[in-house]
């Protein structure tokens, strides 16, 4: 076991290393560089002072040389300052993230305490109408442009309806109910994109449990139906679950993107967004490696939780 | 073909899986709609990219079918255009990042050791990133640092951009998929057989084990010309696909945000068609999936 995590742990961190190095590399071939911001926004700079400064800043160097400078700072806890907010880095970064978290908490949330249940009683029914309705809003979940179901909701309840508000989040010092309301429709897209995937997921790993022969044996006792689905087999179905989910929090972060840009939700993908877009080099440096950590983070958990939850699980030849 | 092939048996199956034939005649019927886009801008007597200021945002009429956008163009034959682009987008991508997969995944499968631990902990990594944020980054770098600037600034550019970026991150599926039925297919005894007859590497891995990978293969690339048209709108929306004056459904629904109060339509039928191709491409995946390997029960 202690080994499997070990090594588990080192592959995520040597891939957070590579991709360190790799977005660095990348956000290199972003257009322009810091120092054609200075001379966009000082007509008085000659060539040579830009030399100077990009010597100064040591832009001229190798990239290898760079990145070492760059991440030897950020090991230190200078991660530099955003061009964008005029702040440090990591003042911009925290209160996205809580806004991210806040988002996805309440997505995960709605759409796992929606799908639970209707997986269950989808698996307690196959081939039923609401297997179908469920099979097929699973299918529409995962083939709907994001983006565009946002807008729609957007059009309907803001445009139409003036329900809730179209976008933005609530002022600072706001009650929960006006924030709520500011919540409701990129929750509300994102859950509707997640939760027939869900639903489909607890369906197959419920009937994959009620074939067991412990649930035979509830039912041979005397237990009733109802009690043995609910007591004695989603406990189980839930482990293959809830590493799904964990898996799946890459592209819930994914999708979380479009929405934060659509619904002006000041998250980590709306920031991120902005930072490519508005060449803010530093802060879409350790944004996106945030996003990565949080991504690799959630994938790890995963395969942990796999064997943490059911013990029978065997990974490299070897019980954990 | 003969009558009881493997082969004829999945049609029979595919035939009668009705979501799936449905899917596929309006996949056909779209091709056909798109690929005749310059007939239909003949025929209604408009031009895609026309600009008609005095006309924006107009309803339908007996020429503007759907009406006109936000600068006067006509709507219908823009759809038609822009689904010529996220069609081809899909299908293009689709297949290269299926053949990247199908090389990872039989050298993987086929030669094991230590090539096989490090492509798949190479997929596995790649699986496990925040995909759209990267892509954003990739689809954002600028092409005149590296590549030559005819090149950089060529028409077809942001197209061949968002065909490569996809396929970069979009073949980890297919090489899991084809690494796990190497493995399986090499111990067969027909694989057995040409290697004792002297079969090489090389025609081993093509000619014995690729075909026998071909419906798997078939059914991920149908799956996965859904996903890349969703990524390839997404990103053309973000303003960092395809760019205008190309249309594709994705920078169709940039504009057509902006006069969502005025216009709200001309918001509904790009993301509508977006819909409608790739819950039919993922129908059509599914249809496949049943006809080659009924056992497979979700």
């Amino acid at each position: 076991m202690t080994r499997f995590v070990v090594s588990r742990i080192g592959q995520s961190l040597l891939v957070l290393l590579i991709m360190s190095f790799v977005i660095y590399g990348l956000i290199g071939l972003m257009p322009g560089d810091p120092i054609d911001m200075m001379i966009a926004s000082n007509p008085m700079m000659t060539p040579a002072d830009a030399e100077r400064l990009r010597a100064l800043y040591g832009l001229d160097k190798p990239i290898i040389e760079r990145y070492l400078n760059w991440a030897g700072a950020a090991l230190s806890g200078d991660l530099g300052f955003s061009r964008l907010y005029a702040q440090p880095v990591l003042s911009v970064i925290g209160p996205a993230l809580g806004n991210s978290v806040l988002l996805l908490a309440c997505t995960i949330g709605l759409s796992v305490s929606i799908a639970v249940p209707l997986g269950v009683l989808a698996a307690s029914r196959p081939r039923s109408l609401l297997d179908y309705g469920i099979n097929l809003f699973a299918f529409a979940g995962i083939s709907v442009p994001q983006f565009w179901l946002g807008l729609i909701m957007m059009l309907l309840f803001a445009v139409v309806l003036g329900w809730l508000p179209a976008s933005g989040m609530a002022p600072s010092g706001a009650s929960i109910g006006e924030q709520m309301r500011f919540l409701a429709l990129p929750v509300a897209t994102l859950t509707i994109a997640t939760v027939g995937g869900y639903a489909r997921y607890v369906r197959s790993s419920m009937l994959e449990v009620m074939r067991q022969d412990y649930v035979r044996t509830a039912r041979a006792k005397g237990a009733p139906l109802r009690r043995v689905i609910w007591l004695h087999a989603l406990r189980n179905a839930l482990i293959p679950f809830v590493t799904i989910l964990a898996l799946d929090f890459g592209s819930l972060f994914s999708g979380a993107l479009i929405v934060e840009t659509i619904f002006s939700w000041p998250g980590m993908g709306k920031l991120i967004y902005d930072a490519v877009l508005g060449n803010d080099y530093n802060l879409a440096m350790v944004a996106l490696m945030f996003a990565t950590g949080l991504v690799l983070f959630a994938n790890l958990l995963a395969d942990l939780a796999y064997g943490w939850l059911d013990p029978r699980i065997v990974v490299g030849g070897a019980q954990i | 073909m003969k009558p009881n092939s493997p082969l004829a048996l999945a049609m029979q199956r595919f035939v009668h899986h009705r979501l799936a034939m449905f899917s596929l005649g309006v996949l056909t019927l779209l091709l056909v709609l798109v690929l005749s886009a310059g007939l239909i801008e003949q025929l209604l007597g408009v031009d895609a990219n026309g600009v008609d200021l005095m006309n924006r945002m107009a309803p339908g009429d007996e020429v503007h079918l759907l009406g006109t956008d936000e600068l006067g163009r006509d709507a219908l034959v823009r759809l038609l255009y822009g689904g010529r682009v996220s069609l081809f987008v899909g299908l293009v991508a689709a297949l290269i990042a299926a053949t990247i997969g199908t090389l990872v995944g039989l050298a993987a499968g086929y030669f094991g050791g230590r090539l096989d631990a490090l492509l798949m902990r190479t997929t596995d990594s790649i699986v496990s990133l925040p995909s759209l944020p990267l892509l954003i980054l990739l689809a954002a770098i600028d092409l005149e640092k590296f590549l030559p600037s005819t090149l950089a600034n060529s028409e077809n550019v942001s197209f061949a951009r968002i065909v490569v970026i996809v396929s970069l991150l979009g073949w980890t599926t297919v090489a899991r998929l084809v690494r796990g039925a190497t493995l399986s297919l090499k111990e067969r005894d027909f694989v057995l057989a040409a290697e004792g007859s002297g079969g090489g590497h090389r025609s081993i891995m093509f000619r014995h084990i690729l075909p026998n990978l071909l419906s798997p293969i078939i059914v991920a690339v149908t799956l996965s010309v859904g996903n890349v048209i969703l990524l390839e709108s997404g990103l053309s929306f973000l303003g960092l696909g395809i760019q205008p004056p190309m249309a594709s459904w994705g920078n169709m629904l940039t504009n057509a945000q902006e006069t969502i109060w005025e216009a709200p339509m001309l918001a509904i039928w790009p993301g509508l068609l977006i819909f409608v191709t790739v819950i039919c491409f993922n129908f059509l995946g599914d249809g496949l999936q049943d006809a080659f390997d009924p056992r497979a029960e979700l």
